[in-house]
């Protein structure tokens, strides 16, 4: 049956947009979390998501397995952050030119050993129909929950219980807040913030994953365009708290999918600026909560962009 | 680094009858990124060999294809010119401390308003038409990098993710113009603003066979170098770039520079778009972006920000670029080849500043003196 909804096509297509547009945020940007709160700011998540999504489709064709896919994103996603974080422990390099480099470098592998799986299919990650009491097709699209999607929600929320709660949490805290109270402490600064930006690069990766094995669905050069960036960003605007982060992908995920969901309404005139949506929410949230007097509420001492 | 240190170096150096701290450190700022483009390529060579590829022919190849003939020198120059002013959009800004990534916004936008000019007087004579388009790519590349130089001195925004942000947000505003208001019926497969008039189009340099542009953008880094070096504007940025607090303490004006010298960057981005236009494309589209504005990142990172530095390190690049085709049908590599080695470049650029002030061959004369 295909009843019309006319009109609540549109909050139902962002709700579902939300859901399927917002899991690579909530990933790349809890990743990012954990990444800042120990002191670090990595850029180069853009390129570990775009090299994460093609590792991910690579390994998933050959293996007929979309999981080995996502446990090799979050493979190479680690070593760009293992990369990072080594190359941040020499003296003088600045973390955040470091992470433009690695945006190239990491875009640039991608494509380079990317072009032979343009046109393959590899198998998809699997779906929860959460919709199906509903007779409406288009509230079971909606409600077709990937299982990485919950992964994230949890993953969120235990990121904010570890920094909380327990003892890494605390050492990532304090390398993150002051360098000098960490070495007084006994903590090697450098090697917190290497597995830090490792742990943040392997979330990333599984965010390249999602992109290339569920949605979209495939992998091509365009797979992304600034959602690693818009992550990052957002970790700012969500005060460095991993669940914080969750709320704003949710947001983001939902902003994301207007220009498509007002399309389906036949609302075409304007589908450019709509994709821009995106962008524009993303430095409106920047300039409402940056400020240029006091730093910024719960930011992490050592961070360089703050600073 | 404190003056009894200078003049410690200087006597050194003068009883030594050899370098002088300032050719020593002029020789090891030259030294470091050359260095650093060499051990970038050697990495390059060694992920080609692992891949079953002569790193061997890969250069020749790039040699032959950028820089061989007399044809190949045209297009690698025809190339350079707009990575120059794209280059000039980092480094400009870098000298305040600013890592502005987004010039590639300005370029699209620089072009879209000259293609716009085009379109709503095409009634001018030639020389009025050149002038008004490259006014406003200059003013909307301005405004637009401007307008992140000023989010980041108003608000604190970070503007290395603003600028970048804004990049995206100017690629939509192009496609919504080009493919609505500014489109022109007659462009099917490729939307595009109206093709200029015959008159408008900006020729040759005589003898070159390259396009006014690389003139402009020679003339621009030669500017931006004297602007930067030799006035008290540049003097008054490169301490605001080194120490915020301490220009503040001196009364400069940290906000009027800081805005002012991203909008000119901004301009100076937004004047190629321009010349694309009016030299390249002959209209406005898509071919704007062109990933010009994220080579000019590595471009100026390899000229140290220094604004005759980036005069080699562009024309470098754009050789680099312009042998990718040949490179693609040759060895049988993917285009993104080429990016590969940017990447490994950039990176290794970036490793060489944890070496600056530690060559210890070059203060060997000093130390032997103590």
């Amino acid at each position: 049956m295909s009843e019309d909804i006319g009109l609540w096509g549109v909050p139902l297509a962002i709700l579902g947009g939300a859901i399927r547009v917002s899991t690579p945020f909530i990933f790349v940007s809890t990743g990012e979390c954990l990444t800042e709160r120990s002191g670090r700011i990595n850029l180069g998540l853009e390129g570990t998501l775009v090299f994460g999504a093609m590792s991910g489709y690579a390994v998933a064709y050959h293996t007929g397995s979309p999981w080995l896919g996502t446990l090799a994103a979050a493979f190479a996603g680690l070593l760009f952050g293992l990369l990072h974080g080594v190359l941040c422990s020499l003296p003088r390099v600045n973390d955040i030119a470091i992470g433009i480099a690695l945006m190239i470098f990491g875009t640039g592998l991608a494509f380079f050993f990317g072009k032979p799986y343009v046109q393959p299919v590899a198998p998809h990650l699997p779906a929860i129909p959460l919709g199906f009491w509903s007779p409406l097709p288009q509230v079971q699209a909606a409600l077709n929950v990937n299982v990485l999607f919950l992964a994230g929600i949890a993953l969120a929320f235990a990121t904010a219980w570890m920094l909380k709660n327990t003892r890494i949490g605390l050492t990532i805290r304090v390398a993150g807040d002051s360098a000098d109270a960490a070495r007084a402490l006994g903590i090697d600064v450098n090697r917190v913030r290497l597995w830090s930006t490792a742990a943040g690069g392997a979330l990333a990766g599984i965010g390249g994953a999602y992109l290339s094995l569920y949605y979209p669905g495939s992998w091509n050069e365009g797979i992304s365009s600034g959602q690693g960036l818009m992550a990052v960003a957002l970790v700012i605007f969500a005060r460095w708290n991993p669940v914080n982060c969750l709320y704003a992908s949710l947001l983001f995920g939902g902003a994301g999918a207007l220009g498509p969901a007002l399309q389906s309404v036949g609302i075409t005139s304007g589908y450019y600026l709509f994709y821009a949506a995106p962008y524009v929410l993303t430095l409106g949230f920047l300039v409402a909560t940056s400020s240029r007097t006091r730093a910024l509420p719960s930011a992490p001492g050592e961070l360089s962009i703050i600073k | 680094m404190s003056m009894q240190h200078a003049e410690r170096t200087a006597s050194a150096a003068v009883r030594a009858g050899f370098l002088s701290e300032a050719t020593a450190r002029r020789i090891e700022t030259a030294i470091l990124p050359l260095a650093a483009l060499l051990a970038g390529m050697i990495a390059f060579s060694i992920f080609l060999a692992f891949l079953g590829k002569p790193p061997l022919d890969f250069y020749l190849l790039v040699y032959k294809a950028g820089f061989g003939t007399a044809f190949s020198w045209t297009n690698t120059l025809a190339r350079a010119a707009p990575l120059l002013l794209a280059a000039l959009c980092v480094a400009l800004p870098a000298r305040l401390g600013l890592v502005i990534i987004g010039g590639e916004g300005a370029i699209v936008l620089g072009g879209v308003a000259a293609g716009a000019v085009a379109t709503l007087m095409p009634g001018l004579p030639g020389p009025a038409g050149i002038l008004l388009m490259a006014l406003a790519g200059a003013l909307v590349g301005g405004l637009w990098i401007g307008g992140v130089g000023a989010l980041r001195h108003l608000r604190g925004v970070n503007e290395t993710i603003a600028s970048l942000l804004m990049a995206y947000v100017a690629i939509a505003l192009m496609n919504h113009l080009v493919e609505g208001l500014l489109r022109d019926p007659a462009s099917l497969n490729k939307p595009s603003t109206a093709p200029l008039p015959a008159a408008w189009r900006i020729g040759e340099i005589p003898g070159l066979g390259v396009h006014w542009g690389l003139a402009v953008g020679i003339l621009g880094c030669i500017l931006s170098w004297v602007l930067i070096e030799r006035t008290t504007w540049g003097f008054a940025a490169r301490i605001v770039g080194g120490n915020l607090r301490a220009a503040r303490i001196q009364g400069l004006p940290a906000g009027r520079l800081v805005i002012g010298f991203t909008a000119l960057g901004g301009a100076f981005a937004g004047l190629a778009g321009m010349f694309e236009v009016a030299a390249v494309h002959g209209s406005a589209n898509a071919s704007l972006a062109a990933g010009y504005g994220y080579t000019g990142i590595l471009i100026a990172f390899l000229a140290r920000h220094n604004g005759l530095a980036i005069v080699p390190a562009a024309i470098l690049l754009a050789g680099l670029e312009a042998s990718s085709g040949l490179i693609q049908r040759r060895m049988a590599l993917p285009d993104a080849t080429v990016l590969v080695l940017e990447g490994m470049v950039f990176i290794a650029i970036l490793l060489s500043d944890t070496f600056q002030d530690r060559l210890k061959f070059l203060s060997f004369l000093e130390r032997r003196q103590k």
